[in-house]
């Protein structure tokens, strides 16, 4: 397409679309303009090649038979184990533990780390902007347990304030739990900070990476963090495989999540005794495939010059903001500063289903509703939102679409 | 423009969803239900008054909405009011028959003609949800009295 080719160079970063076969096909007779992202990333022909050639000649079930496949298994999914560990700088390997996605990943933290330290009464901090995979599981301890759940608030503009943290937690909190970047106004915890004020009063932090950890630059070390869960479709990676950073001291004092095969050291009918973290949390047949997938996908992502992929992402955003600035009829939700590249808005008298229709058919892919986050959409007042969000293969040429078809979509419902 | 653009969001649906008939509170209802889309977020409530004889006497509703959902309750308060509860059932299977691209054939006369605004959601699967939400949540305040919920 001459409009992508033309425009694939802002600032140093070209944009990689051929890598990504699903781009150039159309939608409705039109070419396919993806801005739904935040939902799941495309996937990378290198990505999905590095699937197909282990299972077409290295597959078969890991830590299990003695054979020659399954040995040169294990050793490709502990090597994939070794790329998560690097994406993320932890210090050691055991440390990450596969899942099955972001929302299992922090799953496991509620049934094996909190809900065994949970007395009635006790407190977990979180914030107004976090996904319903970041909040449901510690209702779940609320409704389980007595646990209290503490609210931090953003600002108008979805920035946070970090006193507030320190204002919510108190002598009962047990847990800190918080996005790095929200999936709906694009906010960037300021995670360090928080992790500092926190630990200054014993308190441990889990993040919600799945959206973080795509544009972000995730050193769990530095930040010190305890918990840090990230999910496999969101880089560019397949479905059915996430992760959890965990610091070892936690882990190891951690019980089972689920029980099965692998996890366990010894059974017999009376006992049971379990493996050593990880495998203590990877109860039967692994993701396989989809560890070399996750893997070949940090591989591709962290190819790029990351600053650059970031500063790219950030002009796209910034050129539609300035865009729709001039839309008297749309509202910006999250303005905050340095956020990540995710515009929501609201459009006056018009539904967001009705304006994510009509950008469909003109073939551009949004996503309009409560993005999993109706708390958040409770605090900004609003009933749902539209949502574009960009990522390392967009161009100029997809914001023009959004913008044109959003004028569009004001012809026909305004 | 698309023509199944021009045909879902025409003059009419874009009228009932700028300017909703019966909407508001019902002091009479003897009957109540609140519909949610968990899809979009998008509430309904439905009040409706049941006289002795089994007769829709008045219905009204309240929510917040898509244009395609707005739409779709305020042409079914409009069409409903005045019929016998089984008549208003029967007037949904039609609609629902419709709206899904289904064989709508049992759908006749005049109500054939006004319910036909809403057949260009067929076209559109993802919305056909926002069309009978009303409408499943009609049913389900006629089933359940006064303590209606419905996904
Ligand atoms: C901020 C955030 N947290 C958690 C999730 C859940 O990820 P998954 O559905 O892959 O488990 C998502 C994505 O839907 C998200 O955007």
């Amino acid at each position: 397409m001459m409009a992508h080719a033309k425009l694939r160079t802002v600032g140093a970063f070209v944009p990689p679309r051929a890598d990504f076969e699903i781009l150039s096909r159309e939608v409705y007779g039109k070419p396919l303009v993806y801005l739904d992202s935040a939902a799941s990333a495309q996937k990378p022909r290198q990505m999905l090649q590095a699937m197909t050639a282990f299972a077409e000649s290295e597959y078969a079930n890991v830590h299990r038979g003695v054979h020659f496949l399954s040995a040169a298994a294990t050793e490709r999914y502990e090597g994939a184990r070794e790329t998560v560990r690097h994406f993320l700088n932890a210090a050691q390997a055991d440390e990450i533990v596969f899942t099955k996605g972001g929302t299992e990943a922090i799953n496991l933290v509620a049934a094996s780390f909190l809900a065994p330290r949970i007395q009635p009464g006790d407190e977990i901090v979180l914030t107004v902007v976090e996904h319903h995979s970041n909040i449901v599981p510690w209702h779940f301890l609320r409704e389980r347990h007595g646990a209290v759940l503490k609210w931090v608030d953003v600002r108008d503009d979805g920035s946070f304030d970090i006193d507030a943290f320190d204002a919510a937690i108190g002598p009962k909190t047990k847990l800190v739990a918080v996005a790095h970047m929200s999936n709906v106004l694009g906010t960037v915890a300021p995670l360090k900070e928080i992790v500092a004020r926190a630990h200054a009063k014993g308190v441990p932090v889990l993040a919600d990476g799945c959206q973080g950890a795509v544009h972000e630059i995730v050193d769990v070390q530095d930040l010190d963090i305890d918990f840090y869960a990230i999910t496999g479709h969101k880089l560019y990676g397949p479905t059915g495989i996430g992760a959890l950073y965990g610091k070892r001291a936690h882990l190891k004092t951690m019980r089972p999540f689920n029980g099965g095969g692998e996890m366990i050291r010894e059974v017999t009918r009376d006992i049971v005794t379990y493996a050593d973290p990880p495998a203590r949390f990877e109860a039967g047949t692994p993701p396989i495939i989809e560890s070399i997938g996750l893997a070949a996908a940090i591989d591709y992502m962290t190819a790029f010059d990351r600053a650059a992929v970031k500063a790219h992402e950030a002009s796209l955003l910034s050129a539609a903001r300035e865009a729709v600035s001039e839309f008297n009829w749309l509202r910006v939700v999250g303005d905050a500063p340095g956020k990540g590249s995710i515009l929501s808005f609201e459009t006056e008298g018009m539904h967001a289903h009705d304006v994510a229709t009509i950008l469909d058919r003109e073939g551009v892919a949004v996503r309009a509703g409560h993005h999993c986050a109706q708390p958040l959409m409770e605090r900004f007042g609003v009933a749902s939102t539209t949502r574009a969000s960009f990522a390392l293969y967009n161009t100029r040429a997809d914001v023009d679409a959004l913008v044109d078809g959003l004028r569009k979509a004001r012809k026909i419902l305004g | 423009m698309d023509d199944s653009l021009r045909e879902l969001y025409q003059e009419v649906i874009l009228d009932h969803s700028r300017h909703p008939r019966h909407f508001g509170p019902l002091a009479s209802a003897t009957h109540e239900g609140e519909g949610h889309n968990p899809l979009c977020g998008d509430r309904v409530k439905i009040y409706l008054s049941v006289d002795d004889a089994g007769r829709i006497a008045d219905i009204k509703f309240e929510g917040k909405g898509c244009a395609i959902s707005q739409a779709s309750a305020s042409l079914m308060t409009d069409m409903i009011a005045g019929r016998s509860v089984a008549e208003a059932e029967k007037l949904m299977d039609g609609f629902l028959h419709l709206v899904k691209g289904e064989d709508a054939t049992d759908l006749v006369g005049d109500d054939r003609e006004r319910l036909d605004i809403m057949a260009g959601v067929s076209a559109f699967p993802m919305r056909v949800k926002c069309a009978t939400l009303a409408w499943h949540t009609m049913k389900s305040a006629l089933e359940h009295g006064m303590a209606a919920k419905s996904e």
